[in-house]
């Protein structure tokens, strides 16, 4: 059982409002002080898929693919320590700003080079732009099957079954693979390396590739070549105008809540 | 000639109210001069009917039963790349629903074409769309453009308010054969148990969250959302913990909700839950923290243990009648 994960690397998205700026003429968000970016939250859950998977089947490889900068090598050695086996960084200062359009056909091409997996794993959505793009794109790319937001994941022989996750419930689906699968939060809590396992994955070799050695078309790739143009980039205003209600107990101020709400014909 | 299309869906045979709401913003761009309006729907005539009456100029229905049974992204495909062919749609608006997250971005990489997921502002600057979106957890707004001759959109139901019907407009539905080799069978389904009020139709939703402590609480949550005709709802983190279904969950990566009041019941308020339920006419905050994104957030807030004041509450409101 061959798997391939997908990690991103993001700004934490737990960085509180106070901390979270935009630098509007660069249109990039600002690295909070202090706060390391993160693997984005769904990877993990699609690396935990891969490796309960691999370890199921008893034998088989599990590659960590991203792309990003320098940085993102964290992201991977994140999914090494907690059991993956080989990491490639794909990275190159013209993948800067790309949209996901690009995102989607490096890793497609990448994904190609390696060798096309039994089995594709990625996040539901990357906590940056919040698309859910990429999995449904590198599907489309290699022409083969995507089942998205996966709560569960069951391998058979040349299938798989997912249940995933809707808008009022759920639902069990069949495919056939090779197949692209992202992963959702309902899939349960992804392992915690321990120590050991980080100062292991920490002498992992990541390999790294860049535009060239993936024999990219310098057309097709660059901010300049978005399909999506970013035309702004900046933080709402949100403006505190709250009615904080008085009492001297908890009753009092239920029994003042209720009487505003009423005036308000609220309630 | 540019021309806006709008993917309709079906729920439970009838035109899902979503396909409503894309119905009005695309009128909008019409009226703005994007082109006619067209809007393709699983189904057959009798239900493209209606969607005259919603804004759509031209009705085109995909009728093979399949659709209508099992919508999936590859079956739907062809019977939509055909409509956009033959009408020359350069806009395309998709619901964020389970299926339109998924068909979006298929659909965009299939004509080679940019989608832009969960966009809530939509103009027209010189015959081209430009929208707003939420990202960074709604930490950020961006405003986006496309590079590619489609432009594909979703919405997220609910962020918009459907046209009155009009019932003077009608007109020839166009039938679509097509259909696609479906790759993902569909074994089967189970609904959320739905007891009372839709989410996301209550006029009143009262929401727990991880500062409850215990997933009993949301009873009371329940009593509180009964007494007043409304929903109960959670916030991720109390979803995760297994208090309450996913199904209720209310933020980005759940419901959008915009009651005309919200209780936000230990709820700290992080921009991924705001993203849910910012667009609710009133807050209410129920929260220790008077820091709290939440509180700030809210028009009232009461800054107490809600163990203490949930029950008072309750009786209060009982007492006013
Ligand atoms: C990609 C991504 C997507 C996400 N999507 C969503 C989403 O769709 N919806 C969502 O909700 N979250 C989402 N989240 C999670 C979000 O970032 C927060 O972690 C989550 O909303 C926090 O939930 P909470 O407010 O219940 O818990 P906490 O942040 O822990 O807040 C608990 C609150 O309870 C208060 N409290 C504690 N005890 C009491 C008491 N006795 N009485 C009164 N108040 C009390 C505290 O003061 C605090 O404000 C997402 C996160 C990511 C990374
Ligand atoms: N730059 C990237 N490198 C590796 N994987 C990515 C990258 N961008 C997106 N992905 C994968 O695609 C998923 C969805 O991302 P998106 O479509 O950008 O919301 C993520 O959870 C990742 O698994």
């Amino acid at each position: 059982m061959n798997i391939v994960v997908c990690v991103k690397q993001v700004p934490d998205p737990e960085t509180p409002a106070s901390q979270f700026a935009v630098d509007e003429a660069a249109k990039r968000v600002i690295p909070a002080q202090g706060i390391a970016p993160v693997v984005n939250p769904y990877d993990p859950q699609a690396t935990e898929a891969a490796l309960r998977l691999r370890d199921a089947a008893g034998e088989g490889t599990i590659t960590v693919i991203s792309l990003g900068p320098d940085s993102a090598r964290d992201a991977i050695k994140h999914a090494l320590a907690m059991g993956a086996d080989e990491g490639i960084l794909l990275s190159d200062p013209s993948f800067e700003g790309i949209d996901n359009f690009q995102t989607a056909a490096i890793l497609a091409e990448t994904i190609k080079k390696v060798g096309i997996p039994d089995l594709i794993l990625m996040g539901r959505a990357a906590a940056d732009w919040d698309m859910g793009v990429v999995p449904i794109g590198v599907a489309q790319l290699l022409d083969i099957p995507c089942v998205t937001v996966a709560k569960a994941v069951e391998v058979g022989d040349g299938n798989i079954t997912v249940e995933r996750v809707l808008d009022d419930g759920f639902e069990t689906v069949e495919t056939t693979l090779p197949a692209v699968v992202s992963v959702s939060n309902e899939f349960g809590e992804p392992r915690y390396p321990q120590l050991r396992q980080i100062m292991l994955a920490a002498k992992k070799n990541v390999e790294v590739w860049d535009k060239e050695s993936l024999g990219l078309d310098p057309a097709s790739v660059g901010s300049d070549n978005r399909l999506l143009a970013l035309e702004a980039l900046y933080v709402p205003k949100v403006e505190s105008n709250v009615e904080v209600i008085q009492g001297d107990s908890p009753e009092e101020k239920a029994r003042n809540l209720a009487l505003k709400l009423r005036e308000a014909k609220l309630i | 000639m540019s021309a806006i299309l709008v993917i309709g869906e079906l729920n439970e045979g009838v035109v899902a109210s979503h396909t409503f709401e894309l119905l009005a913003a695309a009128r909008s761009l019409s009226d703005a001069g994007g082109g006619d309006v067209h809007a393709l729907v699983p189904g057959d005539s009798s239900v493209g009917q209606s969607l005259f009456g919603g804004g759509a100029d031209a009705v085109h229905v995909a009728t093979n039963q399949l659709l209508q049974t099992e919508l999936t992204v590859d079956a739907f495909l062809p019977p939509v790349l055909n409509v956009i062919e033959n009408t020359g749609a350069d806009i395309v608006l998709i619901a964020q629903t389970a299926f339109g997250r998924d068909f979006g971005p298929a659909l965009a990489f299939n004509l080679k074409a940019a989608v832009a997921m969960e966009c809530t502002g939509l103009t027209l600057d010189g015959g081209r769309l430009q929208a707003t979106r939420a990202c960074y957890g709604g930490s950020a707004r961006a405003e986006v453009k496309w590079g590619s001759s489609v432009q594909i959109v979703t919405i997220k139901p609910k962020t918009l308010d459907a046209l009155a019907t009009d019932d003077s407009r009608s007109g020839e539905v166009t039938e679509v054969s097509e259909v696609g080799e479906a790759r993902v069978k569909i074994l089967g389904t189970e609904k959320a148990e739905a007891t009372g009020i839709r989410l996301e139709d209550a006029e009143v939703v009262v929401s727990g969250g991880r500062g409850l402590g215990e997933p009993e609480a949301f009873g009371i949550l329940e009593e509180l959302g009964n007494l007043l005709n409304g929903a109960t709802g959670a916030s991720r983190a109390a979803c995760d913990l297994g208090w309450y279904p996913p199904s209720q969950q209310v933020g980005l990566t759940g419901k959008t909700v915009t009651p005309n009041l919200y209780i936000a019941v230990a709820i700290s308020g992080a921009s991924q839950h705001m993203a849910g339920m910012s667009g609710s006419k009133n807050i209410v905050a129920i929260n220790r923290d008077e820091d709290s994104n939440m509180v700030q957030s809210s028009r009232f807030a009461v800054i107490e243990d809600y163990k203490k004041v949930i029950p008072a509450l309750i009786e209060e409101i009982k007492n006013l009648g």
